[in-house]
């Protein structure tokens, strides 16, 4: 019997890092593409899913919609917001030395945290549920429904997004802006509705990230994105920043490694692991399990 | 891979420098990038004072000589004696103070430094005072900064860029960087000097002032230069040997004479003739 | 008086040893002043508590704009440095409380800087090796780390060294503003030192071309090290300050946003301007203090000045522009000793 508990905890807790995993993989996706695209490392993303959770909180409590309809104005609002955000704040700096693009980034990230926190104070809210599921149970085996949701959820939306990039016309414009900027552009691919569009498609993954989230974790605070965030940039980074499916395989490593260190009672190391899993193969692989390699011409 | 034993070459030396050990041999030199042979079969030696070129049609692997020579990349095949000395397993920089010195095809100075700056950065190894010395500003830090600044002015003598001393490098115009450059490699005190294209983007007038100083320079310093030029008239005006790179492979060796009338190498520049 | 010449003209230059007593001198005067103003409460004990931080944030301004401004890296763990610099020093004096704080205090934080650069060169080895974001990325994992080992230590070793989140307590408050600003001149100074150097001009050449560096016969990989060690030791030398004037650590102070906050004033300032990361680390210390009227909009107006900043001065306010007091002088008396003499050129 002992080991039958043994196994459902190892079960549960993958089932619980999967789940997690799919999350950092919707945010990191939106992290690696802007990166692929203009290099930015944009430190507002994890913002951005604060804002999500706040839209859906705000449907939903203060003017008591449809949990439907929460979940439409989260995705749509951060779609909004991420494209606001570029044409605001990025644009202007297109041509200027990156680092100041990158300390916009976190200028811009201050700005969300910061407004969010003078307008709902510093307190966390509670998110309602978005649906009401029972968990399911095989033979005395529970099984979140949540989980089990969200993980269909994100496998969905990252079927999706390979289908757009691989297969459309806007997706072949992404690949080629982000090859060589100069040549998409004398191949008569609009720079800016490109660069604009891979905020929209990056931004609405966070706010589907942001209610699969808050499934988890019903609570919207104004800091709540940037450990999020942080970890889910950790993500694209040990897939290979810049790679659609390294971005999906960092997610999953990093949900999966986090599960199992709590598993083994060490919860508080958890994220100490996460990046010492970073730097592992960094120090191994620089560009990351699925990244290119650039290197410069003598 | 084991490398290959140094065979006597069957080059040629000036006459002046054949009692002495030549500056550069090369043996069965060679490199392979992913399964394409970028060079391959490359056997040069240099006299002590020679002025040599390196021609050949673009594409033809001369870059990738001089960042063999450098070990930029690592050598696949073959050996490099440098004053007779073998430089495999060498650092860059510890080649450049065995007496290697190069400027690059597309311009590398340090541009938010100033000219004179940039020469005290080739300087380097001529001071000797240690960190220490100078955080607490000891004698020896003075007399050698002093030493080293001086020295800095006479060589941006030889191409009188002095006034330019105070002015950050990238604010020069193109013919000064390259000049620059070829002062900033001199300052490592080389016996070797590489140049890759040092007429590129000069007019005939300025490229004629080149010729002249390359002379100069291999007269004064006594060392002996390898130039890249695709420039027909520097190469020919002041080159002593020319060996002419195709493919990666060396298709003629010479005196300019031979060259000019080498019918490989008419052919490699203008391409077959066809039907005779 | 020395003549030097450039170009056609004599320009004048002051003598170095002058230089030098003038600048000495000068930053006496500050001090004493500044002392004395603190000592007789005309500045009131909490402003002169935010004048002791302003120290510390100009020394791990400074010491950033090394590994940034100077040696071209984006490090973005600076706060772990400082970390292990201040909890370094902080067991240091808790430890040493018996004898004088005064005369333990220096030793403290060299003790803390060296530790610092001790994990400057444990971190700057594989992390050097990266470029550009990969380094930024790996420097930031090294530090939450730090952080996360700080917080956790104690159940690892089984007695208690760091408090973990309960925090550390009864560190002695040795800092004062006069020690912090003397510190802080004694940081800039040996910084200024060492960047007009040959091993400065290495440190440069790094940043402005590898390749031709590694060519010119430097050592980039050891450099590139010493530079970011450098970077560490100044960074725990802050620390120590810094646990001096709290009082108290927890690992949660030296998270992420403390290596921002660090980032944002040397980046503000004019990357490779050591006087722009002083103005800046001054003014970002000073202004959310002088917007405290304000309190509930101030993170908000700092935001935005940052995003305003960056828009229209992505060079920060002082560019790479270096103020030099000798530098001033010496304009100043060439303007005067007109005409220049003209020499003929021949």
């Amino acid at each position: 019997m002992s080991d039958m508990t043994a196994i459902t905890t190892i079960l549960k807790q993958i089932l619980n890092g999967l789940q997690s995993g799919s999350i950092y993989a919707l945010i990191a996706l939106g992290y690696s593409m802007v990166y692929g695209i203009i290099m930015l490392l944009n430190f507002a993303h994890g913002d951005i899913i604060m804002v999500g959770a706040y839209l859906a909180w705000l449907c939903m409590v203060r003017f008591a919609l449809n949990p439907a309809l929460a979940v439409a104005a989260a995705v749509a609002g951060c779609t909004a917001l991420g494209m606001l955000i570029e044409k605001a704040a990025y644009t202007p700096l297109r041509s200027s030395p990156r680092l100041s693009l990158l300390i916009t980034a976190i200028g811009v990230s201050y700005l969300l945290e910061n407004t969010f926190q003078l307008i709902f104070g510093a307190g966390a809210k509670t998110v309602p549920p978005f649906f009401n599921a029972k968990n399911l149970s095989f033979g005395g085996v529970v099984l979140s429904s949540n989980a089990i949701v969200t993980i269909i959820a994100a496998a969905v939306c990252m079927a999706l997004l390979t289908l757009l990039v691989q297969k459309t016309k806007m997706g072949k414009a992404m690949r080629a802006v982000s090859e060589d900027m100069g040549a998409a552009q004398l191949m008569g691919i609009s720079i800016n509705r490109t660069i604009s569009f891979t905020f929209a498609v990056g931004s609405a993954l966070a706010g589907i990230g942001s209610v699969l989230y808050c499934t988890a974790y019903p609570q919207a605070d104004p800091m709540m994105g940037s450990m999020l965030g942080l970890k889910a940039f950790v993500a694209a980074v040990l897939g290979g920043i810049g790679s659609i499916p390294g971005a999906m395989i960092g997610g999953l490593a990093i949900g999966l490694a986090e599960a199992l260190v709590s598993a083994a009672g060490l919860s508080t190391w958890k994220d100490g692991v996460v990046f010492a899993i970073l730097i592992i193969v960094l120090v191994v692989k620089p560009t990351g399990i699925l990244g290119r390699s650039l290197n410069e011409k003598v | 891979m084991s490398r290959l034993v140094p065979v006597p070459s069957n080059s040629f030396i000036p006459e002046r420098d054949a009692d002495k050990t030549p500056i550069l041999e090369t043996h069965h030199l060679g490199i392979d990038f992913g399964g394409l042979t970028a060079v391959s079969e490359f056997n040069l030696t240099m006299g002590r004072t020679e002025i040599t070129g390196l021609i050949g049609p673009n594409g033809a692997g001369k870059t990738t000589v001089f960042n063999l020579l450098t070990n930029v990349y690592k050598p696949s095949r073959g050996t490099i004696l440098l004053d007779g000395v073998d430089t495999a397993g060498k650092s860059a920089a510890q080649l450049c103070r065995m007496g290697i010195a190069r400027t690059f095809q597309n311009i590398r100075l340090f541009k938010d430094m100033t000219v004179i700056e940039n020469v005290l950065v080739g300087l380097h190894h001529e001071m000797d005072y240690t960190l220490a010395e100078s955080i607490l500003r000891l004698p020896r830090y003075w007399r050698g900064e002093k030493i080293a600044r001086n020295r800095a002015y006479e060589l941006l003598g030889i191409f009188h860029m002095e006034d330019m001393a105070d002015k950050l490098a990238g604010s020069l115009p193109y013919g000064a960087q390259r000049r620059l450059e070829i002062l900033r490699a001199l300052a490592t005190n080389p016996s070797l000097l590489l140049l890759d294209e040092p007429a590129a983007g000069m007019n005939p007038s300025e490229t004629a002032e080149l010729m002249e100083n390359i002379r100069r320079i291999r007269d004064t310093f006594g060392i002996a230069i390898l130039l890249i030029e695709h420039d027909m008239n520097l190469v020919m005006g002041i080159c002593e040997g020319i060996a002419v790179l195709n493919y990666g492979k060396i298709i003629a060796k010479g005196t300019p004479d031979e060259i000019r009338s080498n019918p490989e190498v008419i052919e490699a520049y203008l391409g077959k003739r066809k039907g005779g | 008086m020395d003549k030097v010449k450039t170009g056609g003209a004599v320009y004048r230059r002051l003598p170095t040893g002058l230089r030098y007593l003038i600048n000495t001198a000068l930053f006496a005067l500050f001090l004493i002043t500044i002392t004395a103003l603190a000592d007789n409460r005309v500045i009131s004990y909490s402003d002169s508590k935010v004048l002791m931080l302003i120290a510390v944030n100009i020394i791990l301004a400074v010491s950033l704009n090394v590994a940034t401004g100077y040696l071209g890296q984006l490090p973005l763990g600076h706060a772990g440095f400082m970390a292990v610099g201040a909890y370094t020093s902080a067991l240091f004096m808790r430890s040493a409380s018996a004898y004088p704080g005064q005369l333990m205090f220096p030793l403290g934080l060299i003790l803390g800087g060296l530790v610092a650069a001790l994990f400057g060169l444990v971190i700057g080895i594989p992390a050097l090796r990266l470029k550009g974001d990969y380094l930024a990325i790996i420097t930031l994992g090294f530090s939450e780390i730090i952080r996360v080992v700080i917080l956790n230590i104690d159940s690892v070793l089984g007695f208690k060294l760091t408090f973990g989140a309960a925090s550390l307590k009864n560190i002695p408050t040795t800092t004062t503003v006069f020690n912090a600003f003397l510190w802080a001149g004694i940081v800039c100074f040996i910084i200024h030192a060492m960047m007009k150097s040959r091993h400065g001009r290495a440190i440069l050449s790094i940043r402005d071309n590898e390749i031709a560096s590694e060519s010119c016969g430097i050592s980039t990989t050891f450099y590139k090290t010493l530079g970011f060690c450098a970077s560490a030791f100044f960074a725990g030398i802050a620390g120590g300050l810094y646990a001096g004037y709290l009082g108290i650590l927890s690992p949660g102070s030296f998270g992420f946003m403390k290596s921002i906050e660090i980032l944002v004033m040397v980046v503000l300032g004019g990357m490779g301007s050591m006087l722009g990361s002083i103005i800046a680390a001054v003014a970002l210390t000073a202004l959310p203090e002088l917007l405290r009227a304000f309190s509930d909009y101030r993170m908000v107006v700092y935001s935005l000045v940052l995003i305003a900043m960056m828009i229209f001065r992505p060079e920060g306010l002082m560019g790479s522009y270096d103020f030099s007091l000798g530098g001033l002088l010496e304009r100043l008396l060439n303007r005067k000793s007109a005409p220049l003499i003209k020499e003929d050129e021949s």
